[in-house]
């Protein structure tokens, strides 16, 4: 069977309303905003290693505004987008990228959990995570973000069968960006698309161009409205690029050459919307400095409030490795608190 | 809470009881794993709690143990309690990436915001010539996890207890059940529902000779030795552990005190198992206390053998126990 990468913007259609379309636009901006800030801040010292997403925002953030209010979003790492568009504060999302403790507890009303670091194993824990909002008769929907390189762990297999199986409520997002790190594609797999193995385990699978938002979006609203129906899952695959680097410790160009990235760039997935949207006379340059003005703004007052955070205690080392401490953290926490430790470093 | 009435069940009755107890009180508990359902577990420790219950809260899931690890994991994440069967401790090895990595991690990762309240339960041990893999005891992998408790129980009124209060604690538990004991231990237990705690380890035999430490299986053993040496006038002192994280170290080193001689037993292979953590305690604890140095009897540096004729010598017996006594109490 012939798939084909579903597309709107780039062949000159535009099937979103104009608030849907905004709404897109600004989360994109947003996002992109924050992983340049993100990359400085790294350069400065100010935050520690961090991935990048720039390039695929049109993945995370179409994905994102496609989900109900009750609904979860499991991330990885590469999720920032994600996480931002589905509301968690920049403060948290700066702690969490300085591995602050403050940063690692989401606030209660996100619904979101922590990017997961270990490839793939975050797919059968939303499929349970999907399950139980339905014991729960919550009926909420769970979408998982991966890469493509997730994809080869058996985890990726196993949670999407254990999904069709139980006819769980989730959408699985692969971004397929085109490299493991720095092992292209054709290395990673022998098959056109990674949304052709949704057949094998009995679900739907489908292909977009991952850095046309509007294609992402309603295919991901398709996914969810499915899901939410009783339906069950469905594997969303988003042809896209990272124009960044893996994490800011990598060099992509060890494994990718210029033309390739320029040839990406000039696809980037918010110039591409912006102008569809000015093409509509529902943008322009004084919009967009308007709109610039304001994140400017409202990065400074969240980097303020993360730059407030109290220095993180040794003792917190211990806390929260269990409801109630056990004999052994608790003694850990006392020798901790009292800078026991340092003497016993002679 | 005790019940008063106690009948006389094997281990495997035992748990099934806890199990269709915890699924009654409490809606939030699921019983899942490979073969559950209809067959009613391997060792039909589940047996008719999906014709009770419903194919809803007692499932059969596919045959997959990090799938089952992570949907357990998910579960809870969403406010569910999940009881997972893997079907022998020795299948624990594929689901090892979502036990390390998150079973034991959610609640410090999330700094308290998602707790886990799971239950993985697992046959392990030998003695019953099982085939390969069927015999490991994985335990010290599992200790070796900041974040999940791990329980052996050695009777079947301390497995139903303690299961059930396995349940209802808000992190994860292990609970490891010795196949030997299964249908090999027999013992009266309350009716009804009661939770043992977790965290104790208890005294199953007085004595001011020498002490024997362990747990699960080797309990039966342990106090098997205790009465042959009682014949030849030597008391010797019997420490279950029951519970190995978190460890009741208070117990342990009493009981070493008391009698200044340990030997710790455990039927995982002897380098890095728990029991080198048991006399790395002892040592740090109770030196002062010592007459002799702290003798391991234990597994070999070896895989279990899947050999049934040999598999005897692999497994600690009483004469083994036997044989380090003698060397503590002559040292």
């Amino acid at each position: 069977m012939k798939l084909k990468p579903v597309a709107y913007l780039s062949k000159g259609d535009f099937p979103l309303g104009e608030g849907e379309a905004l709404a897109l636009y600004r989360a994109m901006r947003r996002a992109r905003f924050f992983d340049e800030k993100a990359v400085t801040l790294q350069r400065q010292g100010r935050l520690g290693v961090y991935p990048p997403f720039t390039g695929q925002e049109a993945a995370q953030v179409g994905l994102a505004l496609a989900l109900g209010e009750g609904d979860w979003v499991v991330p990885s790492y590469r999720e920032s987008a994600l996480l931002l568009a589905r509301g968690l504060p920049i403060h948290t999302l700066l702690l969490y990228w300085r591995a602050h403790p403050a940063g690692w507890r989401f606030p209660e009303g996100v619904r979101a959990v922590n990017p997961y670091i270990p490839i793939a194993t975050q797919i059968p824990q939303a499929v349970g995570l999907a399950l139980a909002g339905r014991y729960r008769g919550e009926g909420w929907v769970v979408a998982v973000a991966i890469g493509d390189g997730g994809t080869s762990e058996g985890d990726f297999h196993e949670g999407l069968n254990f999904a069709a199986v139980f006819r769980a409520p989730v959408v699985f997002l692969v971004q397929n960006n085109g490299y493991a790190i720095s092992v292209p594609k054709e290395k990673q797999m022998r098959v056109d698309y990674i949304a052709r193995r949704a057949e094998g385990y009995g679900m739907p699978g489908v292909v977009v161009d991952g850095n046309d938002a509007a294609a992402v979006y309603l295919e991901a609203r398709k996914a969810v409205e499915r899901a939410r129906k009783g339906e069950g899952p469905t594997l969303l695959e988003a042809l896209t690029y990272r124009l960044a680097p893996h994490t800011t410790s990598d060099d992509p160009s060890r494994y990718r050459t210029r033309e390739e990235e320029e040839a990406w760039r000039a696809q980037d997935p918010i110039l591409r919307l912006r102008r569809a949207l000015e093409a509509r006379g529902l943008w322009d340059e004084g919009k967009e400095g308007e709109l610039l003005a304001e994140l400017e703004a409202e990065f400074t007052q969240e980097l303020a409030l993360a730059d407030a955070a109290p220095e993180p205690r040794p003792e917190e080392i211990v806390e929260h490795v269990y409801a109630e401490m056990g004999p052994d953290q608790r003694r850990a926490w006392e020798a901790l608190g009292r800078g026991l430790h340092l003497e016993e470093a002679w | 809470m005790v019940a008063e009435k106690a009948r006389v069940l094997n281990m495997v009755q035992a748990i099934h009881e806890a199990l269709d107890l915890a699924l009654a009180r409490d809606p939030r508990v699921l019983v899942f794993g490979e073969d559950v359902g209809r067959l009613g577990g391997v060792f039909r420790a589940t047996e008719g709690l999906q014709a009770k219950y419903g194919e809803a809260r007692v499932f059969d899931t596919p045959l997959a143990e990090s799938g089952i690890l992570g949907l357990a994991i998910g579960l809870a994440m969403g406010g569910m309690r999940p009881v997972a069967e893997i079907q022998f401790a020795g299948f624990l090895y594929p689901a090892l990436d979502q036990i390390l990595s998150h079973l034991g991690r959610w609640r410090h990762r999330s700094r308290g915001r998602v707790g886990l309240p799971v239950v993985v339960r697992a046959p392990y041990g030998g003695g019953v010539h099982t085939p390969e893999q069927h015999a490991d005891s994985p335990e010290a992998l599992l200790c070796h996890t900041p974040g999940v408790k791990v329980v052996i129980p050695a009777s079947p009124e301390r497995a139903k207890g303690l299961l059930l209060a396995a349940v209802e604690d808000p992190d994860p538990v292990f609970f490891l059940e010795a196949i030997k004991l299964y249908r090999g231990s027999r013992a009266e237990v309350p009716e009804g529902h009661y939770t043992l705690p977790l965290g104790r380890a208890r005294v199953v035999r007085e004595g001011r000779h020498a002490t024997l430490i362990g747990y699960g299986g080797m309990v039966e053993v342990m106090l098997e030795a205790a009465e042959v040496a009682a014949r030849e006038g030597v008391e010797v002192l019997v420490v279950d552990l029951e519970t190995l994280v978190p460890l009741d170290e208070d117990t342990l080193l009493e009981a070493v005190r008391e009698t200044g001689r340990a030997v710790v037993v455990y039927e995982a292979m002897r380098t890095g198992g728990f029991g080198a953590e048991v006399a790395a305690r002892i040592a740090e604890g109770a030196i002062d206390h010592l007459q002799a140095p702290v003798v391991r009897v234990a597994g070999y540096d070896a895989p279990y053998p899947p050999f049934s004729a040999i598999e005897h010598h692999y497994r600690p017996s009483a004469r083994r126990v036997l044989a380090a006594l003698r060397r503590v109490l002559t040292h």
